[in-house]
């Protein structure tokens, strides 16, 4: 059993903490302190050593620069609800994230490094192309979002690095959408979740991007399967709803849990995309 | 392991010195007798335990004391002491928006929390602003009306 706490000031002793003791960050801890919650009058008890990040001011920022937007791992999720300059297919999901007084306390970086399938940013930030930038004290290294998370709850985090940065391409879409399937907001992680963005000349698709969230042990998102379909008119991707449904269909490998059924997700997920293709878009 | 941990409640200077893991809710409700602060859930979901720390409502049942070193922290007893909270209490008592109680000072958090973010809330920032709070009781459109009912009568 370890009670060690580090309520490192600034960045430098965050880090040096994390390179010689590996305490676990916390950063909104809306994630960490729940799940080790122990009841009323008793302090959650940690079988490893904790580090407090969500104050350090140089994790909370959104930056823009000449191609990206930088959003400081610490930023809260209302902070980023707020903000001008963060995309707006980002901030439709967020918009349905919990509660505001859970997304004045959560922070993205939190929701990446929790790294669920159900985590609601994922799926926006697999569309847009978003690279997490990873610190330690002998310099940092990008990543995309993709590689970073390798399964439910695993990263390729290294115990002496944190999540300093998410950086997003800047870019417009001329059509986006997100839909999240749950129970009550306040409290309801996805059961299912469908985003959506589209670029196109006329009626000639360009670049079509889907992320599917909550269905597999990862985000789904294929750009395989977007590349078949670049290039054909409104009409033609309509007429091939099927086939794209089917190729999505293996890829979605959806758990039953307390939330809902594996047949449930699965259907719900292909029908959100046949209702985009025919009626959205 | 200990930290002594200062910050202000409801605008008074205070400092602990404890496990910096303990819950904000369990220090407020334990070392500072504030026990208007109510524990629901336990795990952020009910909004019973909600205070506003640096202007913004959260939930102090997953807050743990060390995060909010320096911070600025306003609870029901500290609200009460506020011009607009009579404005507050007479319209969730007219309204019937409370039973048994339980819920209310977390309610009257969030309906601070609301007012203070826009005074002429429209009834979606207002279903908003409370869609982390239970209650077991009551209707949530009875609170909700009552919320309206508070900020008409600031307003006049
Ligand atoms: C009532 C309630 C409702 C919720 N609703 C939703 C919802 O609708 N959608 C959703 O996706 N989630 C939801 N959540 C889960 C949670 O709020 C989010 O995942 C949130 O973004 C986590 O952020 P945090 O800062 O609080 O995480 P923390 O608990 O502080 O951390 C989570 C994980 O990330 C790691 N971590 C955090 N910051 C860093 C960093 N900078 N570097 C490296 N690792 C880091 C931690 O070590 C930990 O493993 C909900 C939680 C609650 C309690
Ligand atoms: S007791 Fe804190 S949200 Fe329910
Ligand atoms: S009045 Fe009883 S829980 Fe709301």
């Amino acid at each position: 059993m370890n009670e060690f706490v580090y309520l490192p000031e600034n960045l430098d002793e965050a880090l040096e903490i994390r390179a010689s003791t590996g305490a676990v960050p916390i950063a909104g801890g809306t994630d960490l302190m729940v799940r080790y919650r122990r009841g009323s009058g008793i302090p959650p008890q940690f079988d490893f050593p904790v580090v407090l990040i969500g104050k350090i001011d140089a994790l909370r920022y959104i930056e823009v620069s000449a191609d990206n937007i930088h959003i400081g791992s610490a930023t809260t999720l209302t902070e980023i609800f707020m903000n001008e300059d963060v995309p707006q297919i980002l901030k439709l999901a967020v918009g349905e994230m919990a509660s505001p007084a859970i997304r004045n306390v959560a922070t993205i970086g939190g929701n990446i490094g929790n790294a669920s399938p159900a985590g609601d940013t994922l799926p926006p930030l697999y569309i847009l192309d978003a690279k997490i930038v990873l610190k330690n004290l002998n310099g940092e290294r990008e990543v995309p979002i993709e590689d970073f998370i390798t399964g439910p709850g695993q990263t390729i985090l290294r115990s002496d690095e944190i999540i300093y940065e998410v950086t997003i391409p800047i870019g417009n879409f001329d059509k986006i959408y997100y839909r999240k399937i749950g129970t009550r907001k306040a409290l309801a992680l996805s059961k299912v979740s469908f985003s959506a963005a589209v670029n196109y000349r006329g009626d000639v698709i360009d670049d079509m991007r889907f992320a599917f969230g909550a269905v597999a042990p990862v985000v789904i998102r294929s750009r395989e399967i977007e590349g078949e379909f670049k290039n054909i008119t409104f009409n033609e991707l309509k007429n091939r709803e099927g086939e794209i449904a089917q190729k999505y269909s293996p890829l979605i490998n959806p758990i039953d849990d307390q939330r809902s059924t594996a047949e449930y997700r699965r259907k719900v997920s292909l029908r959100l995309l046949k209702f985009f293709i025919q009626n959205v878009i | 392991m200990h930290s002594e941990i200062t910050f202000t409640l409801d605008g008074e200077r205070v400092s602990v010195d404890c496990n910096p893991l303990r819950r904000l809710l369990d220090v407020l409700r334990e070392d500072f007798n504030l026990v208007g602060v109510k524990e629901g859930c336990g795990e952020g979901e009910c909004g019973a335990c909600a205070v506003i720390v640096d202007g913004k409502l959260v939930n102090s049942c997953i807050v743990p004391v060390g995060a909010v070193n320096g911070a600025e922290i306003l609870t029901i007893e500290g609200i009460k002491k506020t011009e607009i909270f009579g404005k507050i209490a007479d319209a969730f008592a007219q309204m019937g928006a409370v039973q048994c109680g339980f819920c209310t000072p977390g309610m009257i958090v969030a309906t601070y929390a609301i007012l203070n973010q826009n005074p002429k809330p429209s009834r979606k920032e207002i279903v908003e602003g409370l869609s982390g709070n239970l209650c077991r009781c009551t209707g949530m459109n009875i609170i909700i009306e009552a919320v309206e009912m508070a900020a008409k009568n600031i307003a006049r």
